[in-house]
């Protein structure tokens, strides 16, 4: 087992966090054309501003260790390592897709990198956070699980349930709050009861928790490092509030009738990779022409998946029922 | 030979099972130190342990939930839902994670849960704990759906379900545990899914029936003997897979065909059984297929109201004295 220590991060994993924030944020730029002209259908819905969260983490957990995440889901899989062919080919709905063109936008998987998906029914996916815990716990296996959800998802009885099992079960989970204040177009202050001190309310189901800043790399990724050790030790859960924000609209579909200008423009110097590039350029870690080459390799990378994606096979209809059962 | 009860020919499946694969967990409300809410786990607890039989509390999403993760990670749960009415707490995790996880993932997850739950009514519970949903789980692909009617099926479904890796609701008749019948002694004695089961034989007439209402149509059976009646029985066994060849191949024999269930006949699973049996053996039908399900109503507590919904032998009578004059 490999566990992480919070020490000093080397210069170069910083520039490994910038450039796969700077691949999520080009990723999702990408998608959005894509959607416009038709390539991508259905519900598309954006990470753009809560990038470090998903690579934060990413940077603090081992390789057994499950992640199940919710709908908005491309930064999570970017950031866990899938390939960024097939997860652009699913979002196109071809034969080379992570799910083969079965799954789209919000259902995103990978087995290999023990990410159980990409779940679209708002809340839905913890109590499977809690199943994939207990079989770890049973099977003696010494993995923890996290689970990315919403503040949309805190209202949901599966939330409340999930946290009551994991707590009255001791599971190792991880439970990741992106609070970025709308379940869709309504604002928190007008959904949850429970005051502004979000994480708390775990304390009644006694599962420490706590605050970050979700739009600092760094806080997450330390915050994360110390979570994960706890979980490990106790082998007990872990509530973890990261407060975002997201730049663009719930989905693609969204005309954000319901926040203005000002509120986004106000958080706008908040955005996650320019506050990292700002921190590498005053350090000293990086020159602008270092930036600019890490900013070129992700747009590389990015276009290299597009043209896979565009370029991959429709899903054969001949297998149109397979996989239905095992 | 060995004559069991079909609540004993569950209970030593189960314990097969527990002895077999460690994998093999129980967990449901209330299965362990209270025995089961219906006897099929008594003694487990002492026997297995609590690492392995599981009490839960009442809480169907979240432990439904983990049961499918822990199936996704290795685990092979069986989950009890006490009755099948609180499985609609858990629809949620049943229809839209456990039947869809294969498909979505394509074919990366899957989710071999057993579901254990109890249908029926006729015990005097009133309209939220005597309903049958059973046919409606069945319609949705990516689940499996048994409904032993005996011992013997009950022993040998439970034992096929433990060698699948697909989601299995296994549906329980609440006034059928008491049935006895003879067991093979023979271990490997297993009974197929998608195969039904004649369990009378007989020239003139095809009834059709699941669960309890195989009972009642053998009931029939015997009253339309002294009419010089010669009924056949036949057991679907399970409904998903469904077996229709065999309900074809005995209504070209019979000439006609009653379906009988006792969920609600509108929108009833075994309306489409009858439609399937009218559509490939139409041009040897003396009549219409016939379909016998529940008065529209929410079942009424009263003894006197009750008996008055859900079908019984008379109702059979009566239909094939007034459709076919027999």
């Amino acid at each position: 087992m490999q566990v992480l220590e919070k020490t000093e991060i080397q210069p170069s994993e910083l520039l490994n966090l910038y450039r796969d924030m700077k691949i999520i944020r080009l990723f999702e730029e990408k998608c959005s054309q894509l959607y416009m002209q038709g390539k991508i259908r259905g519900f598309l819905h954006l990470y753009i501003g809560e990038e470090a969260i998903a690579v934060g983490l990413a940077s603090a957990l081992n390789e057994d260790d499950h992640i199940i995440t919710h709908y908005r889901d491309h930064g999570h899989a970017l950031a866990r390592g899938l390939e960024p062919r097939a997860i652009m080919a699913e979002l196109c709905g071809k034969a080379t897709g992570t799910s083969f063109g079965r799954g789209g936008s919000m259902h995103i998987f990978d087995a290999s990198k023990n990410f159980a998906g990409g779940h679209a029914i708002v809340g839905g996916h913890l109590p499977l956070a809690a199943g994939l815990a207990l079989a770890a716990k049973q099977l003696n296996e010494d993995r923890i699980v996290v689970c990315f959800f919403g503040d949309g998802a805190l209202n949901q009885g599966e939330f409340h349930e999930t946290m009551n099992l994991a707590s009255v079960w001791k599971l190792p989970v991880l439970f990741f709050l992106e609070n970025n204040f709308y379940g869709m177009g309504s604002h928190i202050d007008r959904t949850f009861a429970g005051g502004s001190k979000v994480h708390t309310i775990a304390d009644r189901y006694k599962i420490p928790n706590s605050r970050i800043d979700g739009m600092d790399v760094l806080a997450v990724r330390e915050a994360s490092i110390d979570a994960i050790a706890k979980i490990r030790k106790t082998s007990k859960p872990y509530l973890l509030e990261a407060v975002t924000y997201r730049f663009q609209g719930h989905s693609m579909a969204d005309p954000v009738t319901y926040r203005d200008r000002d509120e986004v423009d106000k958080w706008r110097p908040r955005d996650p990779i320019a506050l990292l590039k700002e921190m590498l350029l005053e350090a000293g870690h990086a020159s602008e022409k270092l930036i600019g080459r890490l900013d070129e390799e992700a747009n590389l990378t990015v276009e290299d998946a597009t043209q896979f994606a565009e370029s991959s096979p429709d899903p054969d209809p001949n297998d149109l029922t397979k996989n239905i059962y095992a | 030979m060995a004559e069991l009860t079909l609540r004993d020919a569950i209970s030593l499946g189960l314990r097969e099972a527990m002895d077999n694969d460690p994998r093999v967990i129980i967990m449901g409300e209330d299965v362990g130190a209270y025995n089961g809410a219906y006897v099929v786990t008594k003694g487990f607890l002492e026997e297995y342990g609590e690492s392995r039989i599981i009490d839960t509390p009442i809480s169907e999403a979240g432990f439904v939930g983990a049961g499918i993760g822990a199936a996704m990670a290795g685990l092979k749960p069986v989950v009890e839902i006490m009755t099948i009415n609180f499985s609609l707490m858990a629809s949620d995790q049943i229809i839209n994670n456990a039947a869809k996880i294969h498909y979505m993932s394509g074919g990366q997850y899957s989710a071999p849960i057993i579901i254990r739950t109890v249908t029926g009514g006729g015990a005097g519970l009133a309209a939220t704990h005597s309903q049958s949903f059973e046919g409606f789980y069945a319609t949705i692909p990516g689940l499996k759906v048994l409904t032993p009617a005996f011992p013997d099926d009950a022993l040998g479904l439970l034992r096929t379900a433990f060698k699948d890796n697909n989601p299995i609701l296994y549906c329980e008749h609440a006034l059928l545990y008491n049935v006895r019948g003879e067991i093979p002694d023979d271990s490997s004695f297993e009974v197929p899914f998608g195969k039904a089961k004649t369990r009378r034989n007989g020239s003139d007439i095809t009834l059709v029936g699941y669960g309890r209402s195989v009972h009642t149509a053998l009931l029939a059976a015997e009253k339309l003997q002294e009419r010089n009646v010669d009924a056949e029985v036949i057991d679907l066994r399970t409904l998903r897979p469904l077996d229709i060849q065999t309900l074809i191949e005995s209504t070209q024999k019979t000439h006609r065909c009653v379906v009988i269930e006792e969920t609600w006949a509108t929108g009833g699973f075994g309306s489409y059984v009858a439609y399937e049996i009218q559509k490939n053996a139409f041009d040897d039908l003396d009549g219409p297929v016939l379909h016998i399900g529940g008065l529209d109503v929410p079942a009424p507590y009263a003894r006197n109201l009750e008996i008055m919904t859900i079908p019984n032998e008379q109702w059979i009578l009566d239909a094939v004295e007034k459709e076919f004059g027999l």
